[in-house]
């Protein structure tokens, strides 16, 4: 069983866990299989990476684990609350309240400003920090006016993180959050992400397909072929701004 | 795209139909009116004369410029039709014996014509017939001259002078108490005492003859004879109900169809070109593989003119079906043999090339600027939009709105052509519906005007000549009568520079009571002393104002003529109108009092006993009954435009509804990535809805009452091109009507919400979060 394995020194508190998790799509003809009986544990307060070639079920475990899309077999329980069984309602409840999402194309609403976009979330939120200071986490205090059509990429993004964060999550999942920048804006980026999970202890699932990223995790997942090949604890964590690749 | 597609269709549908259905039928009627004048022999002009020896029509055969000349012998009657228990005048009519008559000869819908030397026999009006259930055969008493005589129905027919059937002095229909009869003109001279005489004569003009110099002409002669007046077709009553009926639905026919096929063009013009904007990336694709900027083009533009055409082809057999239905229901209207309708090509051309040609500038400009980006560029989408804070949140209004309405807001304000047209079209539709329903309203307003206001008399007598005022007392005295107020009305002709114009000029009380003259404010006017007011539209026929002096000839009697001054203007909606204080008007003739008639306010349960106690005295013409009037009126104008109305209304909805669902449609194509994006944050699909549904609603807010002055400005332009000598619509638009048009907008509005709702349900929330913006 390689899902027992947690990092001692980290909290022991099971935030999510999946059981015989199975996604099948139907594509005509053909039946895809992107997640085959995953049995996986995710702790609060830690901070996973997830690592895998393209197809190999990434997206699938965080969409499903973020309440976007549905199991087709097993259980995914958050804390007691079984979202296999959730409608559409209790599934919108569940991303509003307890998860922030960071995206590849960081979906910023172009029409609004770097604050209002982080305010169109606190407005439903029900303990948030301020859009001002979310921003001024992400080190954009000076941009609050901006409209995304006048932000670079890494600023973009740091908003999308921003507007994650801003509502004090219980998890952070970032689905290639660097995938659309270069590698200095992208270690800006994770260094966001990171002190996101440090300093606020929000649980943090990162989805990647580099390696040199991982290095920042508490624990490495590895999915390949819709199941998970390998767990690895990160004994030593190497912070972004020390990466490179 | 196969919803929108459908949309487009249906506003091409609804724009053809309108267009090719109402152009169709209105040139069925006006085709067969002509064929049926010309084949039956419609006499160009008529005269009236109180008895005139036959040989007159040999004088009048030596006119310059006439043609052909028949006199007849016209009676009035009282009917007596079993079963029905109301008072019923006829007009009675000779025809020739032995031959047929060479003008306005009849046409035989069933049975024969009369034969000479059978007393009874008798021809009828085919609405009287049908009011009645008349058939050959069948038999009723008719009293002329006192005579009280049997009849028989020996046919059914029809004749191009009584298309509409409308009693004399009368302005509207009413089949049921007055009917045109034809007997034999021997009989019928027996029983009048006009042997060897006539009291009416048509005659038709000789090729490029003159009107005016015939008609002078003939009243000269015929002025011995007690003539009133020879009056050309014009002046016919079924020819001029038939023009001012035409009158209305050329108006109603040309230009609010052809308003509705330019809004449709402009609509699928708009619809098309976005259509393709939103097909950018498939574009780059087919460049990408090698297709041409031609084939790519023609892709496109095939797409649309097979939409179109297909909206063209079900519209052209909808507006065939749409017109034929009308032409057999305004067939019980105007009685014509038979209304062939055909379907005329150029106007199903005119509706193809307008509906295509938006399309086709549509989609030519959309498609030149998607082709001419290189494919890879065009592969990603438009570059990103740019946004800046609306004018509202920069005056200071900013922290009323939370961030989905800022969207909504800057969203529009960002668009603003594209706003703009969306609000065009759906206030276009507005418009139109408006514009479709406008006319109840000013026909009521007309009604409640000229018979609460103006006429304010139940019953109007007329004498057969002008007669002692002792007439006046005898029928104040009759049981029923509460008031009665005398006129005398008088033919003249006006003259002011060179216009003239023939009216009746009544001579009334200084201050009536029941016939009011009225100024634009509807409050009434004293009659002067002296001098003559004129009804508003008279006087700008003539061009004169009060303090102009006109020249008034009278057309009877000693046919003096004299200089009056202009006293004052009336508000009058129907009819022209001139009137005299009575004094001035008795010294205008030079005769001492004399009365044409008087108006009578009576006991409302007397009236039909009433009715047939004054028909019954030997100098009564006519009794009119204001509420038959009244009920003839809105049978008249109610019958023919409620049809309009309705395939109006029904289109309007159609093309409110092709709009607002089409806007609404592309719009969740352009902002369903947004709308996902805050799906996956956490907004319930209440709260989107707001944003989609909330941009669609703030446009049509914001096109309603544009569409209300748009349908305003409209019915104003209709109404100026309808005013015609008979009458003139007033323009009044009831609050009824508005909340008609405003309720149709909505509820397309909330049905394409709904659907659009619906839709959102099926926003792929995981597809938009792997594409790039």
């Amino acid at each position: 069983m390689v899902d027992s394995a947690y990092p001692s020194a980290m909290n022991s508190e099971v935030v999510f866990r999946t059981e015989h998790l199975s996604k099948i799509y139907d594509m005509g003809e053909v039946q895809v299989h992107a997640l085959r009986e995953v049995d996986l544990e995710l702790y609060r307060e830690e901070l996973v990476v997830l690592l895998g070639a393209s197809g190999s079920g990434k997206s699938t475990l965080v969409n499903i684990l973020g309440g976007l899309d549905t199991a087709t077999e097993g259980r995914v329980l958050y804390g007691d609350q079984d979202l296999t069984r959730a409608n559409d309602r209790e599934l919108t409840q569940y991303r509003r309240r307890y998860v922030g999402f960071v995206f590849q194309f960081y979906n910023l609403i172009p029409s609004l400003t770097a604050r209002e976009n982080v305010a169109i979330v606190t407005e439903i939120a029900e303990n948030p920090i301020p859009p001002e200071e979310a921003l001024d986490l992400m080190g954009l205090g000076d941009r609050l006016d901006s409209f995304p059509s006048q932000l670079s990429g890494g600023q973009q993004q740091r908003v999308a993180i921003a507007r994650a964060i801003a509502k004090q999550p219980a998890v952070l999942l970032c689905d290639e959050p660097t995938g659309a920048l270069d590698s200095e804006t992208g270690v800006v980026v994770l260094d966001a992400i990171e002190r996101v999970n440090r300093d606020l202890g929000t649980t943090t699932m990162v989805i990647t397909h580099n390696v040199v990223q991982a290095k920042i995790a508490d624990r490495v997942i590895r999915l390949s072929n819709g199941r998970i090949s390998d767990i690895t604890i990160n004994k030593s964590k190497t912070a972004a701004r020390d990466l490179t690749w | 795209m196969r919803g929108q597609l459908l949309a487009i269709v249906l506003v091409v549908v609804a724009g053809t139909a309108t267009y090719v259905g109402m152009r169709g039928v209105m040139h069925a009627l006006q085709e067969t009116q002509a064929t049926y004048y010309t084949e039956y022999q419609f006499a160009d002009g008529f005269a009236n004369v109180r008895r005139a020896p036959e040989r007159v029509a040999q004088e009048l055969r030596t006119v310059p410029g006439i043609g052909d000349v028949e006199t007849r012998v016209r009676a009035s009657a009282n009917v007596d039709i079993p079963g029905f228990d109301k008072p019923v005048t006829a007009s009675i009519q000779s025809v020739p014996d032995g031959r047929a008559p060479r003008l306005n000869q009849l046409f035989i819908r069933t049975g024969r014509m009369v034969e000479p030397g059978r007393d009874n026999e008798v021809l009828v009006n085919e609405v009287f017939a049908e009011a009645h259930g008349l058939q050959d055969g069948d038999t009723f008493t008719a009293t002329i001259r006192g005579q009280q005589q049997q009849l028989t129905v020996v046919g059914i027919a029809l004749s191009p002078e009584v298309v509409i059937q409308v009693e004399p002095g009368g302005l509207f229909p009413d089949r049921e108490r007055y009917g045109v009869l034809w007997m034999s003109r021997r009989t019928l001279a027996a029983a009048y005492d006009m042997q060897g005489a006539f009291n009416n004569v048509a005659f038709s003009l000789a090729p490029g003859a003159s009107l005016d110099d015939v008609l002078v002409q003939v009243d000269v002669i015929l002025d011995r004879f007690g003539g009133t007046g020879a009056i050309g077709r014009a002046d016919q009553p079924s020819h001029s109900l038939l023009e001012f009926e035409f009158e209305q639905l050329r108006g109603t026919s040309t230009v609010l169809p052809l308003v509705f096929l330019l809004v449709s063009a402009f609509l699928i013009n708009i619809v098309v070109a976005r259509l393709v904007n939103l097909q950018r990336k498939q574009i780059a694709m087919l460049k990408a593989f090698g297709y041409s900027d031609y084939a790519v083009g023609a892709h496109y533009i095939r797409l649309v003119l097979g939409v179109v055409t297909a909206g063209t082809a079900l519209g052209t057999a909808a507006g065939v079906w749409i017109g034929q239905a009308m032409g057999q229901l305004y067939l019980d209207f105007f009685r014509f043999p038979v209304l062939t309708y055909t379907l005329e090509w150029p106007v199903v051309a005119t509706a193809f090339v307008l509906t295509t040609g938006a399309s086709l500038i549509g989609v030519t400009g959309a498609v030149v600027r998607a082709v001419r980006l290189p494919p890879a560029e065009a592969m990603r989408p438009a570059a990103p939009p740019t946004y800046k804070p609306t004018l509202l949140e920069r005056i200071g209004l900013q922290r009323f709105f939370d961030q989905p309405t800022r969207m909504i807001l800057r969203n529009l304000e960002r668009q603003p052509i594209k706003s703009t047209l969306t609000v065009i079209g759906m206030a276009s539709a507005c418009a139109i519906l408006v514009l479709g329903l406008f006319f109840t309203d000013a026909v009521d307003y007309l009604v409640e005007v000229q018979f609460e206001i103006i006429q304010r008399e139940d019953l109007t007598v007329t004498f057969t000549e002008p007669t002692a005022s002792r007439a006046l007392y005898e029928i104040a005295s009759l049981q029923g009568v509460t008031y009665a107020e005398p006129f005398r009305a008088v033919p003249v002709r006006l003259h002011y520079e060179h216009r003239t114009q023939d009216v009746s000029l009544e001579g009334i009380l200084p201050t009536p009571y029941l016939r009011r003259v009225v100024d634009t404010a509807l409050q009434p006017i004293p009659i002067p002393r002296e001098g003559i007011v004129l009804s508003d539209r008279l006087a700008r026929t003539l061009h004169v104002a009060p303090g102009d002096r006109i020249r008034v000839e009278v057309l009877e009697g000693a046919r003096r003529t004299h200089v009056v001054p202009v006293v004052g203007r009336a508000e009058q909606f129907i009819g022209v109108g001139a009137y005299m204080d009575f004094e001035a008007l008795y010294r205008l003739l030079g005769e001492g009092p004399s009365l044409s008639g008087a108006f009578l306010m009576i006991e409302k349960e007397a009236v039909d006993t009433l009715q047939e106690t004054i028909l019954d005295r030997p100098q009564v013409a006519g009794v009119i009954s204001q509420d038959r009037a009244v009920e003839g009126f809105e049978e008249a104008s109610a019958e023919n435009l409620l049809v309009f109305t309705f395939i109006l209304s029904l289109f309007a909805g159609v093309i409110a509804f092709g709009v607002i669902y089409n806007s609404a449609r592309i719009t969740l194509s352009e902002r369903d990535r947004e709308l996902a994006s805050l799906r996956v944050l956490g907004f319930t699909q209440g709260e989107i809805s707001y944003i989609l549904i909330g941009e669609i609603a703030l446009l049509t807010l914001v096109a309603l009452p544009l569409g209300f002055a748009l349908g305003a400005l409209g019915a104003a332009g209709v109404l100026a091109l309808l005013e015609t000598d008979l009458y003139q619509i007033p323009l009044a638009l009831s609050r009824a009507t508005f909340a008609t048009a405003a309720t149709v907008v909505l509820i397309s509005a909330i049905v394409s919400a709904v659907i659009l709702r619906r839709k959102l349900h099926t926003l792929d929330l995981i597809a938009v979060l792997k594409t790039r913006e």
